[in-house]
């Protein structure tokens, strides 16, 4: 008898294979022109990202944000994933965008480039539509394989190249301990199916010792994926190797997609054990927030600072998975997207830093910005307030929210713990607004002028951050919403 | 006029001249003589608002007035809402007053980057305001923490040699307080849910919740207060910030504070407000005698007016949590005559700083003889601030005392001694500063007040003197909120006491 296999339907998973089928191509394109077509297949691919992101809109707007489940239970599409995407998407836009000048400048315009972050963006956007331990395995390597490439995208620099393989051989430890944790989950539950572990553990009883191992070994490599202490070691050495743009990228996308995944995966499938699994999140959530806080304080370069900075962020994001409620999923929507405006920005301001063709990392070099580069200097100091979650700016209400949904679950603790971090915190970002502001310029300041798209970028990016609370309505709500609806289903 | 939204209005038009001096253009003198007319007009258009919302202010009524709604977070219940009564309308005017005053006083003493230091004191001007007028829990603490940012800009761009420092620690210790009062808020979010302060006033918090949400609101507004032994930033702050920022920090941000107790601590928390009085009683105490003392000491003229303030700000906690109705009166008119006084001594001091470019007191001597106009000046503000009868700081100590004693005798002893201390650090700095021969050569080629200078005293020593010698149309406005305040802390009280009579 032939075994008849039944066509799935592949329409939920459309902007993920539009985004395949793009990348491959441009890829041909990259292939058939040659470098000197990089700016064009840069920006086609700035297109496809559009593009996807209208994809997934367009059923929002048709329909609402319905859960759907096809594959044959591999792949969810439900509201909470279509924000996530969203998220994910800007930022790869916004990271190519700024990478243009950049790139030009160093040799590293070549058509592999965005080809590589339509790669791994295709690979997070199913990572975050994952319903199956297998389905988040794949699409977790289709994304870190992208990015192990694209780290030591500047092959001539030794830097670059050894950021690539530490991040390589690091990740690979992480992949390789998510897929044993996956094992265990299945060798002690019998499923890999995410629906089917949720009714499984639905009535939260009690799980058994090999289960649990098996989730923390997943949390492992989840938390290694979103750069969370203790599993952290790698990212200010990749984040100062790795070229700024690729850096800018990294801090944005692929971050929003662990945690997001991260979440997926521990309010999913292990729901009902959040009594088992809470403290875990609850310490690396503690220990990221306080080490992103007191390391970057002595930090002198701007990248490796930058680094600091999202392990902290992190731990403040996943103070809303501690909580394991709608409050806290919806905390972390709100957090991911404003961290990645304000994280684009700073990064645009970190490539306008460049003299004599040539980037300056070190902080100290920012003495004085406010005179010779004051429109520079104020963007720069509106995303260091943000991120030290002063008001009126974003990133206060993007702390806030989380810290709603700790006090909500009665996370006294960590609440406390959390602000107390961010005034450790607060002290190295109004360092740099200390620099430029009340320091006399060491120089005559940075290459004039700065590319359009850059300028556009840096407003937009600005322009969110500073006037979020005017109208927070559509971020908020959103989340609120899709956070809702994770939970009722 | 009623219908006009006169609280948005006053608290957003600063707004509107930081954008009309954001578009400046042309030779950089010309942008910083724009900049500079366009600030004193804009803070002038403010400071008649604030005079229409006083005017139209009903005196009679307890509750907050000239209502302001409009959605902001309608899914969370949080709603931009704005209103003032008798405890918040003389903040609003206090800040609108000494803004221009500031301003003014800037005028040639500030010559670098005019345009960011008008920027800044506007920024600062529309979030004080907003901080008096808002009527919802995260609406307030967005105003009350935003003003960090200008504060921190201004200390450490503006100020004198170890500005760094000093910004870095108003900061970061400002900071360290309000993020637990954050904290708190959220709780009492879910505990009422909704961020309207109205509903927050009425609500019943259990007894052990009220400790703890009081305690996290005690460590924002004691160390905004600032209160001994939490008070460490002040004198540097004071310092090091150029002569308007201290104004502004002694006039306005001071008093946030003690509005943060009135308006919060004794009303939310009545119990816990009325268990842990004796704490604020003993940390007040230390503060008016230990601080005096330490002013005693000092060398700097800003440093000893720093440390005054804290001895000021110490009878006004004593007198809030006194809960009579003296003592709320005597520390609100304490709270509004300091903000003036010592926001006019702090321009005393500017003035001089001005011409000698130092604070040391001992550079000075026989001022008087140079400077007659400036003398008279200083002195009236001198015995405002030792309370003499008849001017303001009289008013606010006097009535802060006769509170507390109904209360607690030995406070109000102790608290005594530290107004005959307050004379004599003032006395004494005066003597210093103003009195002997003028034999110093920078001293003889001082000037004597300049009309700017003038214009700027005036209306402040007439206000000083209103105060002192007509209260009543300060108190008149505030009464019936301070009555209503008192009777929801003492009905709280023994609806506590009946519960705890009745459990076995």
């Amino acid at each position: 008898m032939i075994p008849v296999f039944p066509i799935p339907d592949f329409m939920p998973a459309l902007p993920e294979m539009f985004l395949g089928c793009a990348a491959m191509a441009l890829l041909l394109l990259g292939v058939h022109q040659g470098d000197r077509a990089a700016r064009e297949i840069l920006w086609l691919s700035v297109g496809a990202l559009i593009i996807a992101l209208a994809l997934v809109l367009a059923p929002l707007a048709r329909h609402g944000p319905a859960r759907e489940v096809s594959m044959f239970g591999m792949f969810v599409t439900d509201g909470f994933g279509a924000y996530a995407k969203v998220l994910v998407l800007l930022g790869a836009a916004f990271s190519l965008v700024i990478a243009l000048s950049y790139n030009d400048r160093h040799g590293i315009a070549r058509p592999e480039y965005p080809v590589l972050v339509l790669l791994g963006t295709a690979g997070m956007m199913m990572m975050i539509s994952a319903n199956d331990l297998i389905a988040l395995y794949l699409a977790l390597e289709l994304q870190s394989l992208s990015l192990y490439v694209l780290a030591s995208f500047a092959r001539d620099s030794e830097q670059s190249t050894e950021a690539g393989l530490k991040y390589f051989v690091l990740g690979a430890l992480a992949s390789g301990m998510l897929l044993y944790g996956a094992s265990l989950v299945y060798g002690f539950a019998g499923s890999t199916n995410f629906d089917t572990l949720a009714k499984l553990f639905a009535d939260g009883g009690t799980a058994s010792i090999g289960l649990v191992i098996g989730i923390v070994f997943i949390a492992v490599g989840l938390a290694f994926k979103c750069s969370a202490v203790p599993f952290h070691m790698w990212t200010p050495d990749v984040y100062e190797g790795a070229p700024t743009p690729v850096t800018a990228f990294f801090s944005v996308a692929p971050k929003t997609a662990a945690i997001v995944l991260f979440v997926r995966v521990m309010v999913g499938p292990f729901g009902g054990l959040l009594i088992e699994w809470r403290q875990v999140i609850w310490f690396i959530a503690v220990a990221s927030m306080i080490l992103g806080a007191l390391a970057a304080i002595n930090q002198h370069n701007i990248k490796r600072l930058m680094a600091y900075s999202s392990i902290g962020h992190v731990g403040y994001a996943l103070i809303g998975l501690a909580a394991g409620s709608a409050a806290g999923v919806r905390g972390i929507l709100v957090y991911m997207a404003i961290y990645l405006f304000m994280n684009i920005g700073t990064f645009g301001v970190i490539l306008c830093m460049k003299r004599d063709g040539r980037m300056v990392e070190e902080i100290s070099d920012l003495a004085g910005l406010s005179r010779t580069r004051p429109a520079l200097a104020l963007a720069l100091a509106i995303f260091m307030f943000s991120m030290a979650g002063i008001p009126p700016l974003a990133g206060f209400f993007a702390k806030i929210y989380v810290f709603l949904a700790a006090i909500d679950a009665g996370l006294y603790s960590l609440a406390v713990i959390g602000v107390l971090a961010s005034v450790v915190g607060a002290y190295y970002y109004i360092r740099i607004v200390k620099l430029m502001y009340f320091d006399e310029p060491v120089s005559a300041g940075y290459d004039r002028p700065i590319g359009r798209e850059m300028q556009a970028v840096l407003v937009i990016a600005a322009v969110v951050i500073l006037f979020f609370f005017a109208y927070p309505g559509p971020v908020v709500d959103g989340a609120d919403q899709v956070a809702a609806a994770l939970f009722a289903g | 006029m009623a219908s006009w939204p006169l609280l948005s209005l006053v608290t957003f038009v600063p707004l509107a001249g930081v954008l009309a001096i954001l578009v400046l253009r042309g030779a950089e003198a010309d942008i910083a003589r724009n900049a500079r007319w366009i600030a004193l007009w804009t803070s002038l258009l403010d400071l008649a608002l604030a005079i229409a919302v006083w005017a139209n202010f009903d005196p009679s009524r307890a509750d907050f007035q000239m209502l302001e709604e409009s959605a902001w977070l309608p899914d969370f219940n949080i709603t931009y809402r704005m209103g003032v009564d008798g405890l918040s309308l003389f903040f609003v005017l206090l800040s609108s007053f000494l803004t221009p005053l500031c301003i003014i006083s800037s005028w040639v003493a500030v010559r670098q980057r005019v345009r960011e230091y008008m920027i800044a004191f506007l920024v600062l001007e529309t979030l004080m305001v907003g901080t008096f007028c808002a009527l919802d829990l995260f609406l307030f603490y967005m105003f009350f923490e935003g003003v960090l940012i200008p504060m921190f800009l201004i200390i450490g761009v503006w100020g004198g040699p170890r500005r760094v420092y000093s910004a870095f620690k108003f900061f970061l210790y400002t900071l360290l307080g309000s993020v637990l009062m954050l904290l708190a808020i959220i709780t009492i979010y879910y505990q009422t849910g909704s961020s309207d302060i109205r509903e927050a006033l009425a609500f019943d918090f259990p007894p052990q919740l009220q400790t703890w949400l009081w305690l996290a609101f005690l460590a924002s507004f004691a160390v905004k207060m600032p209160m001994w032994p939490v008070h460490t930033w002040l004198p540097d702050a004071h310092v090091e910030a150029p002569t308007a920022g201290s104004v502004i920090l002694a006039g306005v941000l001071l008093k946030m504070g003690g509005y943060g107790f009135v308006r919060f601590s004794l009303p939310m928390f009545p119990i816990a407000s009325q268990n842990l009085a004796p704490l604020i009683f003993a940390l007040s105490v230390m503060a008016i005698i230990y601080t005096s003392l330490v002013a005693l000491a000092q060398d700097d003229m800003k440093k000893l007016i720093a440390y005054s303030s804290v001895a000021h700000m110490g009878f006004v906690t004593m007198g809030i949590f006194s809960v009579t109705s003296e003592g709320l009166q005597g520390a609100m008119i304490q709270m509004l005559s300091h903000g003036v006084v010592s926001a006019a001594l702090f321009l005393v001091v500017g003035v001089v700083y001005d011409r000698m470019h130092t604070r040391e007191i001992a550079r000075y001597g026989g001022v008087a003889d140079v400077m007659p106009k400036y003398a008279a000046v200083f002195m009236v503000f001198m015995l405002a601030s030792a309370g003499l009868p008849g001017t303001s700081g009289f008013v606010g100590e006097f009535l802060s005392l006769i509170g507390t004693f109904q209360v607690n005798t030995w406070t109000a002893f102790l608290a005594t001694t530290g107004m005959i201390l307050g004379a004599a650090y003032m006395l004494y700095l005066y003597r210093r500063v103003i009195f002997g021969k003028a034999v110093k050569p920078d001293v003889l080629a001082m000037p004597d007040l300049s009309l700017r200078e003038v214009a700027i005293f005036a209306p402040m020593i007439a206000v000083v003197l209103w105060m002192g010698v007509y209260p009543v149309s300060f108190l008149r406005p505030m009464q019936p909120s301070i009555a209503n305040l008192i009777e929801r802390v003492q009905s709280a009280e023994r609806a506590h006491a009946t519960k705890l009579a009745v459990a076995p």
